[in-house]
C-alpha cells in the first residue's frame, strides 16, 4: 500500500441477535461485501441491541444495552448492521434514551454513535458509493421492504440499485411491498393469530409474482416469511440480500436443508 | 361507561374476527381502496407533504394555547346568538343534550356522524329518557340498524359485505315490497334515502359532530358524502353541535388548511362533497336553519394529556389514515379493539379515556410498522405513543408475568456477554439436532406462538461469532 492510499474504514459489523444465532451467512455475506468495498471488518464481542426491551417498555434494561453498544462500538469509524431494524434501533432511538435523562455524558456519546450507524445497503449505497458487485444470478427475485429500514432509515432504493449490479438478476415487484409482513419482534409470538394471517397475505403477494426466491434485508421479517412459506409449502426460496449480493444466491435458502 | 367495553377480550375478540367469513371479505376489498386512494391522491397534489406539516404545526399552536381558543370560541358563538355548553364528562354532555332536547319537547332527534356521540353512549341515553335518535349517515344508519358500534371512525359499516347490508334492509324496512331489487348499493342508497327523508323533516332536534371549530368566527364545520349532515342541521328547530376541545382551531385560514389534507388521507378525495361552515342560529334574513344553536364542549379526560407526552394525540382530525394503513386493523377490524376508537389512534386514545388496565392489550398488538405515522396527516408519532403506554404498563407492573419474567432473563444474559455467547451457542446446535437436518422446525418447546402460524427455520449450528473467530484465526494462519 503506498502512502497516499487513504486508510480503509475501519467498520466494527454488529450481526444482530438472529443473524448471530440462526444464519451466520448472513454475518459472512455482509463482512464479504465490506471488504470487497475497501473496508476493514472487525466483529467484537457483541450481544443484543436492546430493542426487544425498548419495545417491551422496559427502558432501564434497553439503556443499559444501549450503552454496552456504544461502548464496544466507539472505537470504529462505522457501524454496519445487516438489518433495517436494529440499525433503526441504534440510529433513532438511542438518543431519544438518553434524551430525557440528564445523564449528561451519554447524550453526546449516543448521538456520535448515531451518527455512525448504518444499515448494510445503505452504508454500501450512500457512505461507500459502491458501482459493482461481484454477483451473478440467473433469475428473479422479489424484495420485501422490512418496515424499520424503509420507515425509519429510508431503505428502500438502496437494496435494489446493488441488486441491479448482480448480472442475469430481475427484481419483479410484489404488490404492496411496503406492506408489514407481521413478524414485529414479540408481536409474533404474543399475538400469533393475527401475525399469521398477516404474514399469510405476505406470502401469497409474493407467490403472486411468481418469483421463484424473496430477499429482504431484515432475517426477523425473513424467518417468519420463510417459516410460513415451508409451512404451506411453496416453491419458493427465502434470503437475506446481502447473501444474494455476495454470491452466494443458489446456496440453500431460509428453512431448507443445509448439511453443510 | 354506557358503551360497552370488551377491549380487555381483544385476543377472543381478534380471534372471532379472523374466522368471520364475511368480516374478511369486506376487509379485504377495503384494504386495496383506501390505500391505492390516498397514494394517488398525495400522488396529484406536489405540496401535500408541505400542507401535513402546516396542519401539524397549526394544531401544535392551538394545543399550546387551547384555553384561549376555547374562549374565544365561546365568545363568538354568543355573539352569533349560540350557546356554549362545557362537559367536563360523558354524563356532563348526555345530561346537557337531554335537557335541550327535553326543554323543547322533542320526540326524535335526527344524527349527522360524530364519533363524540358514540364515545358518550349518547344514542342509549336518549333512547332511556324517550326520544328516538335517528343516524342519517347511511354508515351509521345501517349499524343501528344492527345494533353495533362503528367499526371505523369514517366508514362506520365497512366491515360487512353488501349481502348483509341488504338483508338488513329487508328486515327492517319489513313494510316495502319483499320483491324489490336490492343488487346494488345504489338500490340501497336510495331506499335509506326515501326512510331518511321523512325522519328529516320530522325531527325536532338534529345533532351533528363537528370536524372543526373555527375561534375567529365562532364556526362548526362538517364534511360528509351524502348531504345528511346539512339536513340534520339545517330542518330541524334547534342543532346541537357534539364536539371534543381539541377539535378547535384559531382561524378560517387553518380550517381550510386541515380539510385540504383531511379528505384527501381519508378517502383519496380532493374534498369531501359537501363541506359546511355554521355559525349561530338563524338570522332574521336567512331561508332556513336551525332556530337555536348549541355546541357541547366535551373534556372527558383530554384536558389530562395536555403536557403530557401524549398530548401529540389530540392532533388528530380523524381522517382513519392510519386505521386504513395499519396491517392489524386490516385483519381484525374495528370492533375487536373493544371499543369507540380502534386502528392505531384507538391505540393510543382509548387507554386514556377507559384505562390502561382495560386496554391494556391494544398497544400490545401492534407490528410497530410505522406506516401509521407514515400516513397520519398530523405527524403524529403513533408508534412511540404506544410505547409510551408499554412504559407505563411495565412501570405498573400491568406487564403480563410470562413476558416479564422472559424480559428478566433475557436482560440478565443480554448483559453478561460471557454467559450470553455460550448459551447462544447452546441453543443454536440444540435447534440444528432437533430439525434432524430437514431445515426447519414445525414445533418447538416454549414457541407455540411462532410454530402454530409457520414453521422456525433451523439455526446453522454454530453462532455467527464463533464461527467468525475461527475464521479470522484460519486467515491469520493462512497470511503467516
Amino acid at each position: 500500500m503506498s502512502s497516499e492510499t487513504p486508510t480503509p474504514p475501519r467498520v466494527g459489523l454488529f450481526v444482530t441477535c438472529l443473524v448471530d444465532l440462526m444464519r451466520p451467512k448472513v454475518g459472512f455475506a455482509a463482512a464479504k461485501l465490506l471488504e470487497d468495498a475497501g473496508c476493514t471488518v472487525e466483529v467484537p464481542p457483541q450481544t443484543c441491541c436492546g430493542q426487544p426491551a425498548f419495545n417491551s417498555g422496559d427502558r432501564a434494561t434497553a439503556r443499559g444495552l444501549a450503552k454496552q453498544a456504544i461502548e464496544t462500538f466507539e472505537p470504529y469509524d462505522y457501524v454496519v448492521v445487516p438489518s433495517g431494524s436494529c440499525a433503526g434501533m441504534m440510529k433513532t432511538h438511542y438518543v431519544e434514551l438518553f434524551d430525557h435523562q440528564h445523564d449528561h455524558a451519554w447524550l453526546p456519546r449516543a448521538k456520535a454513535f448515531s451518527d455512525k450507524v448504518f444499515e448494510l445497503t445503505s452504508f454500501l449505497v450512500d457512505v461507500l458509493k459502491v458501482e459493482r458487485i461481484r454477483a451473478i444470478y440467473d433469475g428473479t427475485v422479489t424484495y420485501h421492504d422490512g418496515c424499520s429500514g424503509l420507515r425509519e432509515l429510508g431503505v428502500k432504493q438502496q437494496p435494489r440499485r446493488l441488486l441491479g449490479h448482480v448480472i442475469g438478476l430481475t427484481v419483479a415487484e410484489m404488490a404492496d411491498a411496503e406492506a408489514c409482513c407481521g413478524f414485529g419482534g414479540t408481536f409474533c409470538v404474543k399475538y400469533p393469530e393475527i401475525s399469521g394471517a398477516i404474514v399469510e397475505r405476505k406470502v401469497a403477494a409474493i407467490a403472486a409474482t411468481g418469483a421463484p426466491q424473496v430477499l429482504s434485508g431484515d432475517l426477523g421479517c425473513l424467518l417468519n416469511i420463510a417459516g410460513r412459506i415451508t409451512r404451506d409449502g411453496k416453491p419458493i426460496q427465502a434470503r437475506h440480500v446481502a447473501e444474494m449480493l455476495a454470491g452466494m444466491g443458489h446456496e440453500p435458502g431460509i428453512g431448507e436443508p443445509d448439511r453443510s | 361507561m354506557a358503551v360497552r367495553i370488551t377491549s380487555p377480550a381483544f385476543k377472543a375478540n381478534a380471534k372471532r374476527a379472523l374466522a368471520d367469513k364475511p368480516l374478511q371479505a369486506s376487509m379485504r376489498n377495503f384494504e386495496a381502496n383506501f390505500i391505492g386512494r390516498r397514494k394517488a391522491a398525495a400522488e396529484r397534489l406536489p405540496e401535500f407533504d408541505a400542507l401535513r406539516e402546516a396542519a401539524r404545526d397549526i394544531k401544535t399552536h392551538t394545543l399550546t394555547y387551547l384555553d384561549l381558543y376555547l374562549r374565544a370560541f365561546e365568545d363568538k358563538v354568543v355573539k352569533a346568538g349560540g350557546h356554549v355548553h362545557w362537559a367536563a364528562t360523558a354524563e356532563d354532555a348526555r345530561t346537557i343534550v337531554l335537557d335541550i332536547c327535553q326543554k323543547l319537547g322533542a320526540k326524535t332527534a335526527t344524527k349527522g356522524k360524530s364519533m363524540i356521540s358514540e364515545e358518550i353512549g349518547l344514542n342509549e341515553h336518549l333512547e332511556a329518557n324517550g326520544i328516538a335518535p335517528v343516524e342519517t349517515d347511511l354508515g351509521e344508519y345501517i349499524i343501528q340498524l344492527r345494533g353495533e358500534m362503528p367499526s371505523h371512525i369514517i366508514a362506520p359499516a365497512v366491515h360487512l359485505t353488501r349481502s348483509q347490508v341488504e338483508a338488513d334492509f329487508r328486515r327492517a324496512h319489513s313494510h316495502l315490497p319483499g320483491d324489490r331489487n336490492l343488487d346494488e348499493a345504489a338500490t340501497m342508497l336510495a331506499e335509506a334515502r326515501g326512510i331518511l327523508r321523512e325522519r328529516f323533516l320530522a325531527a325536532d332536534v338534529g345533532i351533528t359532530g363537528a370536524n372543526f371549530l373555527i375561534a375567529e368566527t365562532g364556526t362548526s364545520v362538517i364534511v360528509t358524502n351524502e348531504g345528511n349532515g346539512d339536513l340534520t342541521q339545517t330542518l330541524p328547530k334547534a342543532h346541537i353541535v357534539l364536539a371534543s376541545i381539541e377539535k378547535v382551531v384559531p382561524t378560517l385560514e387553518d380550517a381550510t388548511t386541515l380539510l385540504r389534507v383531511l379528505a384527501r388521507s381519508a378517502t383519496g378525495q380532493e374534498q369531501a362533497v359537501y363541506t359546511t361552515f355554521s355559525t349561530g342560529p338563524r338570522r332574521a334574513s336567512d331561508p332556513d336553519g336551525p332556530e337555536e344553536y348549541h355546541v357541547v364542549l366535551l373534556d372527558n379526560g383530554r384536558t389530562a394529556l395536555l403536557g403530557t407526552p401524549l398530548q401529540p394525540v389530540l392532533r388528530c382530525i380523524r381522517c382513519g389514515a392510519c386505521y386504513n394503513h395499519c396491517p392489524v386493523y386490516q385483519r381484525i377490524g374495528g370492533h375487536a379493539y373493544g371499543w369507540v376508537y380502534g386502528g392505531p389512534v384507538g391505540s393510543v386514545l382509548t387507554p386514556t379515556l377507559i384505562g390502561i388496565d382495560q386496554a391494556g392489550h391494544l398497544p400490545n398488538a401492534s407490528t410497530f410498522c410505522g406506516r401509521c405515522e407514515e400516513v397520519c396527516p398530523v405527524h403524529i408519532p403513533l408508534p412511540a405513543m404506544m410505547r409510551y403506554w408499554r412504559e407505563q404498563q411495565f412501570n405498573q407492573n400491568l406487564t403480563p408475568k410470562v413476558e416479564r419474567h422472559g424480559l428478566s432473563v433475557f436482560a440478565f444474559l443480554a448483559q453478561r456477554g460471557w454467559l450470553y455467547r455460550p448459551l447462544g451457542r447452546l441453543a443454536a446446535a440444540t435447534m440444528r439436532f432437533l430439525a434432524f437436518g430437514r431445515g426447519r422446525l414445525g414445533w418447538l418447546p416454549f414457541a407455540g406462538g411462532w410454530t402454530s402460524q409457520r414453521d422456525l427455520p433451523a439455526p446453522a449450528g454454530s453462532t455467527f461469532q464463533a464461527a467468525w473467530k475461527k475464521h479470522v484465526k484460519a486467515r491469520r494462519r493462512a497470511a503467516r
